[in-house]
């Protein structure tokens, strides 16, 4: 069972993701998009994409400076009030993105508009992210101080999946809130790239740089205007 | 000096009678699929009106074109760090119910109810939903209803009218209107481009058509807020912006545009503009509003100039593509006469498409619930040439839309049109030009010969000489990358990939 949930699993999911994302970019690029529902209803995604985009931009970036720079987390969380300071922030972010994600479930599940242009792959992607963000409060409230014993086990384990030395015994002792967490963020990359997650990926950081007209010449008249 | 090419329609507003033709035969052709069907790319609004979508012009609600920030420009909708926030909810983005939600009705419930005393019914479904809907709005749901309360008191436009004047017009304006085709105006300084996140919007360097890259799009739908004209739709379906395409797949063959080619009333003209790129940004800052016309008159260039034909070539335009400027009906509109305006050039796109403004029917007042000329018969065409301002549309109206509010343009616009026609109505019904006449022309600042060319363009052309659509050499294109024989017998094969939405 752990070799299946922290083995397998992470290796099959991150095939999938690498290999269907590339496929899907590559070969089926006109069907990479965020699939905005806006134009059809905005009150409620108002209330929904707002927070639930944000405290989920923002919890994510407090996993990956974990993962990256676990020493940094354990040096602020040395001073109990900063760790409480933390963890409290990290708590309500959730508990924000939560909230927002309940909306735009809700929102899906009842607006006529928004219904009919829904996929069953929308609806799967909803309740995962559920799933996902309720066992990850269900930890912050329980098993206290994360940003500690995160540095602790989960760093080593997940290097331990990306540098191809897998010890996924390191998880057997987790409390299953945890290890649901962990497994669900599998299913989540598993299932990303069939799914709109991809437009994560299209963040379109390019736009601060670039410049503002774009102008596009045929072949032949580029090489002209070249030689020129 | 950057020479570049620009395919430009003229709409001649004094023949268009508003039957809607150009955007059937576009709805016809592009926006006939599931999630298109609320799109107009080519649309006809009755003026005044608040048009489609509902109140489009009013960009403190849709924040779309650019502004002028000190002497620079920025785009109305957002900062570039500004547009990045804004991906997750577009505050400026207008809803379906700013357009229509489209529907159909049950026809097969007619040939399907059960046999009964009362007619069957085909009822109101949404192509969206399928649901029952009850129709609130549709496709010209405000045709020819200028006298309302409702759409014409809306018209932005009219709040550049005196009170009084608003007044007066609001009782005639029950007798006079008139039609707006709009599609996209392919503009030169594109804020739609400008607004796009992920860069997927381009104008093509050739022809200048702005296109949206459908591989790029990533739904994040700046580019509808940003248009100030609304030309650009969200596919809801796909996923995707889609807009008018100026039919390129017609010009590259040579063909007029569809809602061009199709017009009954033949009120449109295209034809090929050269400009020069580098004055655009000089252009488009001009402080005061009304120079803005100018401006952009100034950055396109005359291609009968030496000069000009040497930086086209060296541009590396060919000589069809030269003599097609030459022979351009755009050229001659816009530059030559000086009759065709940019729709809204205070958005500062600087929109490539251009208008011959109306001549409103003639001057008349509104006396005891009747209207009635005010002008004397005898010598009535010099009278309504002096009288320019107490036309039925008022000046300042047209001001408003086609040019930043100067007065001026539209004046000198409107007495070319009365003098032509004054001219040729003394031809026929005299049979000779007297001085009179003459002096209007003259006025008018009008040489005989540009009276006879600009009558001879308006009522009596041919298709070539509307559509002057020069050969685009697509195969030379093609001859880059690939075999042109080979090219043709591969053309066609290879998977098809349906617009699916989503993965």
């Amino acid at each position: 069972m752990n070799a299946l949930l922290f083995l397998a699993l992470p290796y099959a999911a991150i095939s999938l993701f690498v290999a269907v994302t590339v496929y899907r970019f590559r070969e089926r690029p006109f069907t990479v998009s965020s699939l905005s529902s806006q134009l059809l209803e905005r009150k409620r995604l108002y209330w929904g994409s707002i927070p639930f985009h944000w405290g989920v931009v923002l919890i994510l970036l407090g996993h990956l400076t974990a993962l990256l720079v676990p020493r940094g987390v354990i040096w602020w969380g040395a001073v109990p009030l900063r760790s409480w300071l933390l963890e409290g922030s990290g708590a309500a972010l959730a508990l924000w993105a939560l909230v927002g994600l309940l909306v735009l479930l809700w929102r899906r599940a009842s607006d006529p508009r928004v219904r009919a242009v829904s996929t069953g792959m929308d609806y799967v992607v909803l309740l995962l992210l559920v799933v996902q963000l309720a066992s990850g409060l269900w930890t912050a409230a329980s098993y206290r101080f994360g940003s500690m014993w995160f540095a602790g086990v989960m760093t080593p384990y997940l290097w331990s999946i990306l540098t191809l030395r897998p010890r996924p015994e390191l998880l057997v002792d987790m409390a299953w809130p945890i290890q649901l967490h962990v497994a669900g963020f599998f299913v989540l990359l598993a299932v990303f790239p069939f799914t709109r997650l991809v437009h994560i990926l299209t963040l379109p950081l390019g736009y601060l740089v670039r410049p503002w007209q774009i102008v596009v010449w045929p072949r032949r008249a580029r090489a002209l205007r070249r030689r020129r | 000096m950057n020479v570049r090419a620009q395919m430009s329609m003229i709409f001649h507003l004094d023949k268009c009678i508003g039957c809607h033709t150009c955007s059937v035969a576009c709805k016809n052709l592009w926006t006939d699929r599931k999630g298109t069907e609320y799109m107009w790319w080519n649309n006809v609004e009755t003026r005044p009106g608040t048009g489609y979508p509902t109140g489009w012009e009013d960009q403190d609600t849709y924040r779309g074109g650019w502004q002028l920030a000190g002497d620079r420009l920025e785009l109305r909708l957002h900062s570039r760090a500004g547009g990045l926030a804004n991906l997750f909810y577009n505050p400026a983005l207008p809803t379906l119910d700013d357009y229509y939600e489209p529907f159909t009705f049950r026809y097969q419930d007619l040939f399907t109810a059960p046999a009964g005393d009362d007619q069957p019914t085909a009822e109101p479904v949404s192509m969206l939903t399928g649901e029952p809907i009850d129709i609130r709005s549709g496709p010209n749901w405000d045709d020819d209803l200028s006298g309302s309360d409702i759409y014409a008191a809306g018209d932005l436009n009219l709040d550049a009218l005196d009170p009084e004047v608003r007044a007066q017009f609001e009782e005639i304006d029950r007798v006079v209107m008139n039609y707006l085709p709009r599609i996209c105006n392919h503009c030169l300084n594109p804020s739609c481009v400008a607004a796009c996140p992920s860069g997927a919007i381009y104008k093509r360097g050739e022809d200048g058509v702005v296109l949206v890259n459908e591989d790029k799009c990533r739904a994040w739908r700046m580019c509808v807020a940003a248009c100030p004209y609304k030309k650009v739709y969200y596919n809801w379906q796909t996923g995707k912006s889609e807009k008018c395409i100026l039919c390129f797949p017609r010009l590259e063959t040579g063909q007029a545009p569809a809602c061009a080619h199709s017009c009954v009333g033949r009120i449109r003209y295209m034809g090929v503009l050269l400009y020069d790129a580098d004055r655009i940004p000089d252009a488009a800052t001009a402080k005061d509003p009304a120079d803005l016309v100018e401006a952009q008159r100034s950055v396109i260039l005359d291609p009968f100039d030496p000069e000009v034909i040497a930086a086209a070539r060296a541009a590396g335009l060919d000589d069809g593509w030269l003599d097609a400027a030459q022979r351009s009906p755009a050229y001659r509109f816009v530059k030559d006469w000086g009759i065709a305006l940019p729709l809204h050039p205070e958005f500062r796109t600087m929109a490539m498409m251009f208008y011959v403004p109306p001549l409103s029917p003639v001057v008349s007042t509104l006396e005891r619930e009747l209207v009635k000329l005010r002008i004397p018969a005898e010598d009535s065409d010099a009278e309504v040439f002096r009288r320019i301002d107490d036309a039925r549309l008022p000046v300042r109206y047209l001001a408003s839309l086609f040019s930043g509010g100067n007065e001026e343009l539209i004046r000198q616009a409107l007495r070319k049109l009365l003098a032509v026609r004054a001219l040729k109505r003394r031809q026929s019904v005299e049979g000779d030009v007297d001085a009179g006449t003459l002096g209007l022309l003259e006025q008018a600042g009008l040489s005989l010969e540009d009276a006879e060319a600009m009558y001879r363009l308006t009522t009596l052309p041919t298709l070539d000489q509307r559509f002057v659509i020069p050969p685009y050499h697509r195969e030379v294109s093609i001859e880059a990358a690939n075999d042109p024989l080979a090219r043709t017998g591969e053309a066609g094969f290879g998977s098809v990939q349906g617009p699916h939405r989503g993965g």
